[in-house]
């Protein structure tokens, strides 16, 4: 077992200090000379043309210093897939949703400018809206794009084996319909920006966002800029979650608005503004046909899925085939058949959100196949461990698991909860449950058909080798990269972590694709593992020439240069190094072993500045039918979750009492961080399940846009989590490490519907599980009974 | 028309000129750059502007500069002493308490004031208290975990 110094531990996060002091910039927190403050109009109806925009009486108030419409902007196509740029900065002849974007003013400050908006008139023709799937394929529906008849964003259709044969020889086939509720992202810090275009034309773009390198692009694209003019930068962002993943339009808006003034311009969404702009989960309806063996054995699904997308693609293409690939895995499932439908409606855009896709199905399948395991006479447990796939397994839709511990994630919450004792045996009122799931480290294929580097990673050593810098395109959003990336620069550099300095989430500094499919810890990770190989090598090349040793047999570990062989007189270079340090603090002890600080030195006055560079890319992976790349990843981490609740079946009010979780993420880099993200990813998957859903009224227009009436969960609603972390050793991993952050969602919402099955007896097909919906349930089921 | 206040902040005395509409968060961030405060939702649903006024927790969003004349505020910017960090602050960063950072503030300062007052709450008392604090990342777990730190002095 190799032995490190710094990976597999628990490191206290680079960010901490910052963050704990109040110290750390978020993006409301930049200030610039001579900023002035931007607001956008968007508009008032879910569905109407335009007629005229008439901004003079904008123009006119005192302090305002711009105004833009479509006019000014242009008509340039944009979105997140290259398959269907539907949205433009500003909208010209008609709106979608209500929030769709029409002008923006920059003004003196944040007062004016949104009085500035208030006076542009617009005159609108209203017209029939859709604001459910149902309504949006009714036949002679409104059309929302003109170019997308029917209303269909987009629709796959797969079939793998051999789903019809599969079923002849079942034993028992079971059909069940679920349907889960528009999400929001509900991060704590709302989208912001400060734009700077410069008098050289360089545009500088601070921005809460996950992809600086995505928003960088659709920026010059959509502005006609090159791409070397335009850089993004990410400050501490707070929070994205999917939703931030996207480019919008105040990004947009304010690069033009500050290119126009000549000015920085800063704008901020407001809350209510995060929930029109969205881009969050999606409201899936699936369908699910599964078909067994007596003995349990999975045969064959068939997975229909209707997504309600509002009323642009964003991320949705994705998401669609994202709610098939992802069923399947974990489990050895010989035959499968996917139909999915996304329809756009007069409601704000969805997207990507933690799971991307697949949370809602699987939800689905988990708590269907628990009914069939009943059915059957079987231990959800069992059925669970008899179809699990294992390392090697490729499923049917070509992923290739290359690490997989999905049995032991399941052994271990099965032995953790206490399983075994519990159910069945649980006194009235209480119940238990288990689900499974997965998810991939890190998308196969970059959103736009390139062959471009997934990541690439720069590492500066400083002239005296006692600080490497790490500059990364990647993105801290919360999640810990940073401190990932800084463990495992040390691990590969051969220094202790105080001697790294990461500076991240700047297009200038690197290309990453940034912090969404769960991707950074292995890509990113394989770039800053391979740039701080390329430095330790060019460090150990200098040095073998001085003390003629060869370069392998030699190492850097924590700090020092270790021989294999017998150790050099290397006093010569000691020399050298403390004439160069003369009258500093920190030369090594005369007994002390040479110091990476020395090599480093001998390097640079060899050399001059030691830079190393890495570089990751995935290899071709997938299958070559349409769609094959949605859900390839280089690794998949599976988990499991044991849930335990309380029913009050008087207020049917479900208290969530325990919650067991293993995770298989290869190999833990930060521990701290891998139960965080666990803990993380529950609660949200928590809150999906109980409480949250974005309301609408009968005019598109949003209820709940608020924090207050929106409940996420709060610390009184969530259990403490026992974390389990399992280790597998990911071959395709930097270190054997994968993802953490998505996956362990994906069973959370399931356990908790089993569990209250086995407390009450009453199957919900419907989330969110509000006392009203489950005290409900309970009713019918006792009426039934009577 | 500005009004002149008077008010106490992280142990320092301010005379300033505030709008009758600014509020105590914007004070704080925009003409003072204790940009510490953080502003999630203005309208006292997220607790990320909490500071401590007069002894009690507030949702600085909620509260207008005019009326915290004469009061007394710490915010995050005031938790460090010449001693060094708050042991809030300490076990905050050692349990990875902090993900994404923007709820910190708010936190610690809810935390502080249930400290402050219950310096040995159970864990009920403790989620009580930061309930109003909303939080998307880390599922409160290792937050709870390092206020109950504090309190048992671990």
């Amino acid at each position: 077992m190799t032995e490190y110094h710094v990976i597999n531990g628990r490191a206290p996060r680079l960010d901490a200090p910052a963050k704990a002091t109040g110290r750390a910039m978020y993006v409301d927190d930049i200030k610039l000379p001579g900023m002035l403050y931007g607001a956008i109009l968007q508009s008032p109806l879910a569905h109407a043309g335009i007629l005229n925009i008439d901004t003079s009486k904008a123009l006119k108030l005192p302090g305002v210093k711009s105004v833009l419409t479509a006019e000014d902007a242009g008509m340039v196509h944009y979105g997140v897939s290259p398959a269907r740029y539907d949205e433009t900065l500003f909208v010209k002849d008609r709106v979608r949703y209500i929030g769709d974007e029409i002008a923006a003013v920059a003004a003196v400050d944040l007062e004016t400018a949104l009085e500035a908006v208030s006076l542009i008139d617009v005159e609108y023709e209203e017209l029939p809206a859709v604001f459910t799937m149902e309504e949006a394929m009714a036949e002679g529906a409104p059309q929302i794009h003109d170019k997308y008849p029917g209303n269909m964003c987009a629709e796959v259709h797969q079939e793998f084996g051999n789903v019809e044969e599969a079923f002849a020889q079942c034993d028992l086939i079971r059909t069940d319909t679920f349907l889960n509720k528009r999400q929001d992202g509900a991060f704590l810090e709302p989208n912001g920006v400060v734009a700077d275009f410069d008098r050289n034309g360089y545009l500088t773009l601070h921005t809460s966002t996950q992809s600086p390198h995505y928003v960088m692009r659709i920026i010059a694209m959509v502005l006609s800029l090159p791409v070397g003019k335009v850089r993004v930068v990410k400050p501490y962002v707070g929070g994205g979650f999917g939703p931030k993943a996207a480019t919008n339009s105040i990004e947009l808006a304010s690069c033009l608005l500050s290119m126009k003034t000549g000015k920085p311009v800063k704008m901020n969404f407001t809350r209510e503004q995060v929930f029109l702009f969205s881009r969050a989960r999606h409201q899936f309806k699936h369908t699910l046909t599964t078909g067994v063996k007596k003995d349990g054995t999975l045969m064959a699904l068939t997975n229909e899925c209707y997504l309600e997308g509002g009323a642009y693609a964003s991320f949705g293409i994705a998401t669609v085939y994202y709610a098939g690939s992802l069923l399947g895995a974990p489990y050895r499932l010989p035959n499968m058949k996917y139909d999915g439908y996304r329809l756009y409606t007069n409601r704000p855009a969805c997207g990507a959100q933690r799971g991307h896709g697949g949370v809602a199905a699987r939800a689905a399948w988990e708590q269907q196949i628990d009914f069939i395991a009943e059915e059957l006479g079987m231990d959800p447990v069992e059925i669970r461990m008899k179809n699990s796939m294992e390392a090697g397994d490729i499923t049917c839709n070509d992923f290739n698991t290359s690490s997989f511990g999905m049995k032991d994630c399941i052994e271990a919450v099965k032995e953790e909860s206490n399983w075994s004792e519990k159910k069945g045996k649980m006194p009235e009122g209480k119940g238990i449950g288990i689900a499974t799931g997965f998810f991939v480290s890190g998308a196969g294929y970059p959103i736009y058909r390139s062959e471009t580097a997934h990541s690439t990673v720069v590492i500066k050593l400083n002239e005296d080798g006692g600080t490497a810098h790490v500059l990364t395109g990647s993105a801290e959003i919360g999640q810990g990269s940073d401190t990932a990336m800084a463990m495992i620069a040390a691990e590969a550099l051969g220094v202790p972590l105080d001697c790294i300095k990461v500076s991240s989430g700047d297009t200038d500094f690197s290309v990453d694709l940034g912090a969404y499919s769960s991707r950074q810890t292995l890509m990113t990770g394989h770039a800053t593992k391979n740039a701080a190989e390329d430095l330790k090598g060019q460090v150990l090349d200098v040095l073998g020439e001085k003390l003629k040793v060869p370069v392998d047999q030699m190492d850097i570990k924590n700090g020092f240069v270790v021989f294999k062989g017998e150790v050099p007189d290397f006093t010569s270079i000691r020399t050298i190094y403390a004439k160069e340090h003369r009258g500093f603090f920190d030369n090594p002890d005369s007994d002390e072993p040479l110091t990476f600080k020395e090599a480093a030195r001998m390097a640079f006055l060899a050399r001059g500045s030691m830079v190393g560079t890495g570089s990751y890319k995935p290899g071709d992976l997938g299958g070559k039918f349409k769609g094959a790349a949605v859900g390839t990843s280089p690794a998949y981490g599976p988990s499991a979750q044991v849930v335990e609740v309380t029913v009050d079946k008087g207020t049917g009010k479900i208290t969530i009492d325990r919650m067991t979780d293993a995770h298989d993420c290869g190999f833990a880099i930060n521990r701290t961080s891998v139960e965080a993200q666990m803990q993380g990813s529950l609660s949200m998957g928590v809150g999906e399940a109980m409480y949250e859903e974005v309301k609408f009224d009968d005019k598109g227009k949003i209820l709940n846009a608020n924090l207050g009436e929106y409940k996420i969960a709060t610390a009184l609603d969530m259990p403490n989590v026992d974390t389990i972390i399992v280790e597998s050793n990911e071959p395709n991993g930097p270190f054997g490490a994968k993802e953490v952050g998505e996956g362990a969602i994906m069973p959370t919402i399931p356990a908790i519907l089993n569990a209250l099955y086995d407390a009450t007896g009453v199957r919900i097909q419907e989330l969110p599980l509000t006392p009203e919906r489950v005290f409900k349930a309970i009713q019918e089921k006792e009426e039934r009974e009577k | 028309m500005k009004k002149m206040i008077c008010l106490t902040i992280n142990g320092k005395e301010y005379e300033l000129a505030a709008a009758p509409n600014m509020t105590l968060a914007d004070l704080l961030r925009e003409e003072l750059l204790l940009t510490g405060t953080k502003k999630g939702c203005e309208l006292g649903d997220c607790g990320t502007c909490t500071v401590i006024m007069n002894g009690k927790a507030v949702n600085s969003c909620l509260v207008l500069a005019v009326q915290a004349s004469g009061k007394e505020i710490t915010t995050v910017e005031g938790l460090e002493t010449d001693e060094g960090l708050h042991p809030l602050q300490e076990k905050f960063i050692e349990n990875g308490a902090i993900q994404c950072g923007f709820c910190t503030s708010g936190m610690l300062l809810s935390a502080k004031t249930l400290l402050d007052k219950n310096p040995k709450p159970d864990e009920l008392e403790i989620r009580t208290a930061i309930s109003g604090n909303l939080c998307r990342c880390t599922g409160y777990q290792k937050i709870v975990e390092s206020i109950k730190d504090v309190s048992e002095g671990r």
